[in-house]
Parts: structure tokens; sequence; C-alpha cells
């Protein structure tokens, strides 16, 4: 019987047939904290007695749900951070460096076909790159940064055939509130999720972050796709060390197989307060809102801020919104700068933040007043997520939130395409 | 936590997808490593009067995919200050599964639909069985994976590592 991704790449970690519901201890490749579960994870390292990190470069900290700090406790808690880095030589993402499921990547810590857990439930973010990469707490972050290992239950795999081609004005963030609406928020849970069919094939890795980002809101241990030319290409110039792409075998053993038909698949949006509440735009066209916000590691890359400014070229936010835009990373906010998306977006009434989570978490840049409606790029709409729950929060891709911005409620952005 | 304990205390019941954002907002875990501070906050966006009716020893009880959402290690340990001795769930999310029982949590996977605010419950872990002692009825614990069980046992990860060193499989 032929192996899924996941069994092919802790098959390959192991160095023997490792098969779904096997338990197994595997080298991780790289682990990441940020700034909301790393001090924890330094809490636990000494605890556990730990002196010397295993290997400091497979490590990275990263400051960005709270990036600058807004107050003092967060600040204490970033010093310890900057201090654990220096004393262990790991490396550290202080302010304005980004998001950490935009750096990892962008700064080829992860490479196809390798192993890597963050203190982050959207870790799965890099399975778009071929890598099994999961969320895991503060704790077992220590025990990975002290041994190098961690425990591992090989998941099962829910196989997702994603056929047909994507209308204009449709994007992948479309496409995972689609499949979060039809899975529902535990439609996944324990299962690594494989994504394939002619409409990943199509995208761009940027485009497929977006999708493997969302895995987790389905429950899923992982969102893994192929490591096609596209891949190869993405990652070349970013990895410098040799890695191995897993691919599943055509006879692979998975728990069920799904098919979608996306062909006539319209913008989506998740109504508050479920990210699995979703429903198509044309439905909640009309609904007045007040906050509009993109960016987050669903939607803070180059081509996100690309296709805002495109519909914010010639028209304005409107004067009831407060548009904010935070760029995924350095990177992302200068090569906007150079491609003058920067320049377009301000001069429409964007607002600016600094590359990092933003408003998504709750900590600062952009908490919503009692209730107002809010219509943001991130990956959950929880009561209160946004640090009010008195509050709304609509998710949706970056063309219908920019196309929302500047009606002033909930718009079709194939109206402005 | 040795096997042979017994577990017992009152019911607070919650319904599905309670995820880790309702069990401590962002807007309080990202300040402070006090969790005894956190866990005035516990519930609170879903039921502001828990920490107030919560006592030492009782029991959250719900529906399916308790801990969705954020991998915040500061949810299984605000519900432990706040004083639950475990939860018990129909399932799990995973992360806050792994979570729970990493920081000597035990994560209670069995039928919930039995049982209502207010009912006391003996829980078994070593017997692998909850006990609605006010309705008089019983259910199975699913069995944790041999691992988490141990890890578990030692009251956590932390404990677990610094016994053996490394994950005995």
């Amino acid at each position: 019987m032929g192996k899924t991704i996941a069994e092919r790449i802790f098959s390959q970690h192991c160095g023997r047939e490792v098969k779904a519901g096997d338990l197994v201890v595997a080298d991780v490749d790289f682990m990441m904290g940020q700034d909301g579960t790393s001090p924890l994870a330094i809490e636990a390292f000494r605890e556990l007695g730990g002196e010397k990190v295993y290997d400091p470069s497979r490590v990275a900290l990263v400051i960005d749900h709270s990036a600058p700090s807004p107050l003092e406790g967060v600040s204490n808690l970033h010093a310890m951070m900057r201090s654990f880095a220096a004393e262990q030589g790991v490396g550290i993402y202080d302010i304005g460096c980004g998001i950490c499921h935009c750096l990892l990547p962008e700064q080829g810590h992860v490479a196809p076909g390798d192993i890597v857990v963050g203190a982050d439930s959207h870790t799965t973010t890099y399975g778009a790159i071929n890598a099994f990469s999961t969320g895991v707490g503060s704790t077992d972050l220590a025990a990975a940064m002290l041994t190098g290992k961690l425990w591992f239950k090989a998941p099962h795999t829910l196989r997702l055939e994603l056929r047909g081609e994507l209308a204009v004005g449709v994007y992948s963030k479309d496409v995972a509130l689609f499949l979060a609406g039809e899975l529902t928020a535990d439609g996944a849970t324990y299962l690594a999720v494989e994504y394939g069919g002619e409409v990943i094939g199509s995208l761009s890795v940027e485009a497929r972050f977006t999708i493997s980002n969302m895995a987790v809101e389905m429950g899923a241990k992982a969102g893994l796709m192929e490591a096609d030319a596209r891949t190869l290409e993405w990652v070349s110039g970013r990895v410098s060390r040799p890695f191995m792409p897993a691919a599943p075998d055509a006879d692979a053993a998975y728990d069920e197989v799904r098919e979608f038909d996306l062909g006539g698949l319209t913008p989506q949006v998740a109504e508050p307060h479920r990210v699995d509440k979703v429903r198509p735009v044309e439905e909640l066209e009309g609904t007045p809102i007040q906050e509009a916000v993109i960016g987050t590691c669903t939607n803070g890359r180059l081509e996100d801020l690309e296709v805002a400014a495109r519909i914010l070229a010639g028209r304005r936010v409107s004067p009831e919104v407060r548009l904010i835009v935070a760029p995924a990373s350095r990177q992302v906010f200068m090569d906007g700068m150079e491609k003058g998306i920067v320049q377009r977006l301000i001069e429409a009434g964007a607002v600016f933040v600094t590359p990092g989570c933003g408003p998504c978490v709750g900590t600062h840049n952009g908490v919503p007043s009692d209730g107002e409606r809010v219509i943001s790029t991130a990956n959950r709409n929880f009561k209160g997520r946004m640090g009010n729950a008195n509050a709304f929060i609509y998710l949706a891709s970056p063309a219908t939130v920019a196309a929302s911005a500047v009606a002033g409620k909930i718009t079709d952005p194939r109206r402005m395409l | 936590m040795a096997e042979g304990i017994v577990l017992r205390g009152k019911a607070h019941v919650f319904a599905d997808d309670v995820n880790t954002d309702y069990i401590i907002s962002g807007k309080y875990k990202f300040k402070t490593l006090d969790m005894g501070e956190l866990a005035c906050h516990c519930m609170e966006d879903i039921d502001p009067e828990f920490v107030s009716k919560v006592q030492a020893g009782d029991f959250i009880v719900a529906g399916g995919n308790f801990g969705c959402g954020s991998s915040r290690e500061q949810a299984p340990l605000v519900i432990k200050h706040a004083g639950v001795s475990a939860v018990l769930a129909r399932s799990f999310a995973r992360i806050f599964f792994r979570n729970a029982i990493n920081k000597g949590l035990p994560a209670v996977e069995c039928d919930t639909s039995g049982i209502r605010a207010g009912d006391e419950l003996e829980v078994n872990l070593g017997a692998g069985k909850v006990t609605n002692l006010t309705r008089g009825t019983e259910v199975k614990i699913a069995p944790l994976p041999a691992v988490m069980m141990d890890i578990l046992a030692e009251g956590g990860l932390t404990d677990y590592l610094k016994r053996h060193g490394g994950f005995k499989l």
C-alpha cells in the first residue's frame, strides 16, 4: 500500500515504514515561537533544567503579535525573548520583521519534506510548500528546543481534490473559506488534509499559503500540498540546504477523498462569530462596515496588497470606514513600496501599521468599538477576537475587503475589478 | 497525578466548539505570565459568571471540539488555576488536548450528553469511567495513547522529561 504525504515525511524522518496511526519520535527540522507563546516556552525550558538549546540554527523566535509593544507587561516579555535568543544563539525576528508564518518560508527556514513545529496554530501554513508543519503548545516547543525531537502520532489523511478553474474575482481565500464551511470546525480533526487538483496547480505559492493556513480552522493537524515546479522555483534561492520533497503514492490509503468543482465558486464571507459560518458574498452585500483589515498570516503578502491596490486605484476608502493594512513582512512592505502599491493604498485612504499580526489577535493596531462591524482578511472571527466582545468580524478575501472598504458595506469585489 | 486518583466535583456545562479565545482572550493573555491573574478572565466572553461559580475540584463538561482555535497554552493553565480538576468533552481539538495533558490537566474524552449543569460527577482515570452520581449513570473514558498516559501520570511533560530524559514510546 502506498504512502500519503504525511506517511512519506514521517517514514523519511524515522528511517523506516511509518503508517497512519503509528506513534513516533522524530527529529524536528525547524521550530518557532512567537511573542504570545515564547515566554511560556522559555519558562518551561528553564523548568526542564535546559541549559543549551539542542541546535540553535533550527530555532527562530518572532515578535509579531504585538509589534511594537503597546504595554509595559508585553515589553518585559519581549525583553525575555531577546535575552534568551542572545544567550542561546537562537535567531530572533524583532519588531518590524513580520509575521512568523510569512517570515519562516520567506527566509528559507522551511523546505519541502521538512517536519516543522511552531508554537502557533497557523503553523499549518507551510504545508503549502510540502512541509509537515503543525502547531504545538509552549511546553512542547520547549521540549523540542531541548531535545531536537518531539513525539507524534502519524495522522490519517483526508484528500481534497479541487477541480475546475477559479472565476475572475475569486481567490484562494474564497476557496479556504468555502472548504471551512463545507467541512466545519472539526471536520478534519486529527487528520492531515492533502489539497490537490488543478485549482491548486493553478495557484501561485503565495495563494497556496492562504489555503494551508486555514487547515487548522477545520481541526486539521497539517494542510499539505505536493511540491510541483512552482514550489521548487519558489524555494530555490531561499532554501540553501538539501531537501527531499514528499509526494503521495497513487495507491496511498486515504481516510476519505472528496472532490469539489470550484468553477462556479463566488467570493465567500465567514459571518460572526464562527469561521465555518460561510456564505456567498451575494447574500451579505449591503451590510455596513466600519473597519476593514488587510493583512495577517492568511492574506498579508504582496499579491494580497496588490489586488487591494488594483481595486483602490482611482477610488477612495469610504469616510465611514477605517482601512488598516499590515504587510506580512518587511520584505512585503518594501516590495510594495517599490511597486507603488503602498503609495496607491495610502492615497486611497488606507492606514499602514507595522508588519505583524496587527489587529487580528486583539492586542493593538485596530481594536473595534462596541457594535462595530469589521471585515478582515484574517482567519478567525470568534467573539472578542479583535479585543472587543461587542464587535462583529466578517472574514473575506483581500479583494472583498478592499471593495467593501470603498463602499462602506460588504461588497462583491467583482463589481470593482 | 497517579492513576489511582478519583476526582469528584460538580459539572459546569458548555456547548460545542468552545475555542481558546473564549477560554482566555487575547486581550489579556499577551501581557502577563501570571496565570492567577489570567484565571479571573476564564470563559469571560461566553460565561461571565463562571469564575465566581466554580469551586476547586469542579469539572468543565463540554460538547465537541473543545479547545479549538489558537494553540495558547494559557488555556489549560487558566482552567487549572480557576480550580477545575479535569475537562470532560465529547471530543477535543488536538492542540488543546496535547497542551492539557502536558500541563497535567486531565482531558477526558467521553459521552457528555447526559450531564447537566450542577451534576455531581466522579471521574476515575485508572478505571476509565465517569460516574454521574446525581443521575446514577456511567460512561467510559476513551483511552489516551500510552505516551500521553505516561505524561499525565507524571503530572505533565516537564516532570516526565526530567524523569525520562526524552520521549519513551
